[in-house]
């Protein structure tokens, strides 16, 4: 168990490296790892904290995040109809491959191994909680006869919501100046730590997360004031702009 | 005087010929970008003065969003800018200096906005046109000026500019805040520090007590018994009460403030003796930071838009001057209402010029004004705070609608939250800026 965190403690560009050469070793190593104690349930539970933005099972789309099945053996930022960030295209053109050892790593500190990537994720720093969900998320890869249903992303219920504010059609023109008020604080395209990337976002989990924050359940000051004077239509128009703004060179 | 008659207009041939030549290339670079939808001498000319966060951003606002209609062209003296905001934490030690400059390459490069590294030194309102201290002149169909700030001569007697080496003010970033802070780390052991702070309305309203947390900082660390002193002419300052508590929590007993009911607003300085004089009592001091009251940059005041406390007043729906349709005025140097000048509300209002200019220029759609800003101050090492608000535009002015402001006892996990939040800003709105 400790050879991993030994190995990989470290967060140096060297270790960057070595990374991707010592990930084909310790792919072999890695199932036996999780047979000697990791808890896929467990990491069912800690999973909650990846499905706002990750879908995983039957049906599963590409949300905020790509879909995470199949992700074990998959070069980083490799899915063809997900718009990925430069960032992550560029890892998997230069070798990266998505292993147990790999996605440890990345899970451990994002922004170590694949700077600027677009995940707006601290980390997990708990060894034992990143064993416990790559065990979990280790039963979506390979040939799995039969995966249960992906849960959604965000869900109108969730917060309360009139499920008909999903359906109203925004003016992307109106969303594209609008616009304007997200980007001094959401750079386009761009990551952080503190302030998530809105580019791309499925109008679903856009409308639903400004939604929740107008009517203040989910709890952020500057969002609250942003999202509260915000109309439904103005959302939706916001929803439409973001879908398809595209990166900027 | 008469400032449109003490004008300089330089239009002879030369300046046809060259103008010329600057459109054709003009032409054939964004040709190059194969953008435009309309090209060639009909195009809307708008001129950007002041690179900064609301010049800087109308011009790409402008020329992005008008995809080659607009000829955009932004008139700004520095080839590298030096935010202001952010410049405390280079003080304070928390970023390199090179972090807060940025370049102009990418405006001219992505967006096809020409950029001249000059000053515009006269306004012709008549003939729309504004000349340049290289002696050139650009005319234009709309006008942006956002210019800053200029300080107020004689405000703090005993300092002009002649003296802000020895007592810098420190706020245009650039070589005068590389100064200040080589002026705190070259304090002698257990010395003073003194800021005197500027009466209102000035740029930044937080901007000088943040200087004062990273300050402390510093001094913390290199110089624990070194003194700051504040001489302040106000009773009252943004977000006082978290400074204050801050200041308690990290710097316990370094830092001491006099307002203006102990003589804050009554000072001198003498910056040959390095003396602070305060009600007539002189005070020996080893750094001194004063920054004096402030007014519009002057070029506001030259184009003859400016009200008698020094600032252009503008129609709150469009930023254009109340003076004049054909200018609009961003930032610093407008007087709006209810923002606080900020980078943030200089951006803010930037969009809502780019969107009024574009309607008027290019017949392009027009939605209601909308304006927000946001403050994040740095006390300590990850104890970040922050205060904003929502505006919208009335007939009178930009009003407040909502805002929110961070408390004192919140988790040091908020704090440095919000400490990361702002770095996040400070990312998005260089880009938003600078493309």
């Amino acid at each position: 168990m400790t050879a991993r965190s030994t190995a990989f403690a470290g967060k140096s560009p060297s270790f960057r490296a070595a990374v991707g050469l010592l990930a084909a070793a310790l792919l072999a190593l890695l199932p036996a790892l999780g047979a000697w104690g990791s808890d896929a349930e467990r990491g069912k539970a800690l999973f909650k904290q990846c499905k706002r933005c990750h879908q995983a099972g039957s049906g599963a789309e590409h949300r905020i995040g790509p879909h995470l099945n199949d992700v074990f053996g998959r070069a980083a930022g490799s899915l063809g109809d997900f718009r990925y960030s430069p960032a992550m295209k560029a890892a998997g053109t230069g070798g990266l491959i998505w292993t147990g050892a790999t996605l440890d790593a990345f899970l451990s500190d994002p922004r170590a191994l694949v700077p600027r990537s677009r995940m707006s994720f601290a980390g997990i720093g708990e060894q034992g909680d990143r064993e416990d969900l790559l065990a979990w998320l280790r039963g979506f890869s390979g040939a799995v006869s039969e995966l249960p249903p992906a849960e959604p992303t965000a869900t109108a219920e969730e917060y309360g919501l009139d499920p008909r504010l999903l359906s109203i059609e925004g003016d992307p023109e109106y969303g594209a100046y609008l616009a304007g008020e997200c980007t001094t604080c959401h750079r386009e395209g761009g990551s952080g730590e503190g302030i998530p990337s809105i580019t791309g976002w499925p109008s679903d989990d856009f409308v639903i997360a400004l939604q929740a924050y107008k009517r203040g359940k989910r709890v952020h000051p500057a969002m609250q004031l942003v999202a509260g004077r915000l109309s439904d239509e103005e959302i939706a128009a916001l929803a439409a702009h973001f879908r398809d703004a595209g990166d900027q060179p | 005087m008469n400032r449109r008659e003490g004008v300089m207009n330089q239009r002879n041939g030369n300046n046809g010929l060259s103008r010329r030549r600057f459109l054709a290339t003009t032409v054939a670079a964004s040709a190059a970008l194969s953008a435009p939808a309309a090209l060639g001498q009909g195009r809307p000319r708008v001129v950007v003065v002041g690179g900064g966060a609301g010049g800087a951003t109308a011009a790409r606002y402008i020329a992005r969003d008008s995809k080659g209609a607009v000829d955009v062209t932004l008139v700004e003296p520095t080839r590298a800018y030096y935010s202001c905001f952010f410049s405390n934490l280079y003080i304070g030690g928390f970023r390199e200096y090179a972090s807060i400059g940025h370049s102009y390459g990418a405006l001219a490069a992505s967006h096809g906005i020409n950029v001249v590294h000059d000053w515009a030194v006269s306004i012709d309102r008549d003939k729309r046109s504004v000349g340049l201290a290289g002696g050139g002149s650009l005319s234009y169909d709309r006008l942006v000026l956002s210019p800053g700030i200029d300080f107020k001569p004689g405000s703090v007697p005993g300092w002009d500019l002649s003296q802000q080496n020895r007592m810098p003010h420190a706020y245009k970033a650039g070589s005068q805040t590389q100064l200040l802070r080589a002026q705190i780390e070259a304090m002698p052991e257990g010395g003073v520090y003194c800021m005197v702070a500027p009466p209102n309305p000035f740029r930044c309203p937080p901007g000088p007590y943040e200087r004062i947390s990273m300050v402390a900082h510093v001094l913390k660390q290199a110089n624990p018994t070194a003194k700051i002193l504040i001489v302040d002419p106000k009773a009252k300052f943004s977000k006082q009460g978290l400074f204050e508590d801050g200041w308690q929590r990290h710097y316990a007993g370094m830092i001491e403030r006099i307002g203006p009911d102990f003589g804050g607003d009554k000072v001198e300085v003498r910056p040959g003796a390095m003396e602070v004089v305060i009600d007539g009592e002189v005070t020996k001091v080893d750094a001194c930071n004063v920054i004096p009251a402030q007014q519009a940059g002057r070029i506001a005041a030259v184009a003859g838009i400016t009200n008698d406390a020094g600032w252009a007043p503008v129609v709150a729906h469009t930023m254009q001057s109340r003076a004049d349709e054909n200018i609009h005025v961003l930032g610093d140097a407008s007087q709006q209402g209810d923002m606080p000048k900020s980078g943030f509300s200089a951006n803010s209002q930037a969009k809502v010029c780019a969107m009024a200019v574009r309607g008027a220029l290019t017949g392009s759609k027009v939605f209601a004004a909308r304006f927000s800003n946001t403050c994040w101050s740095l006390i300590g090492t990850d104890d970040g705070v922050k205060v904003g608000a929502s505006y919208e535009a009335t007939d009178e002015k930009i009003a407040k609608t909502d805002g929110f402001i961070s408390k004192t006892g919140e988790t040091a996990e908020v704090r440095k939250a919000t400490y990361k939040e702002s770095l996040d800003w400070y990312a998005a709105i260089s880009g938003d800026m600078f493309g």
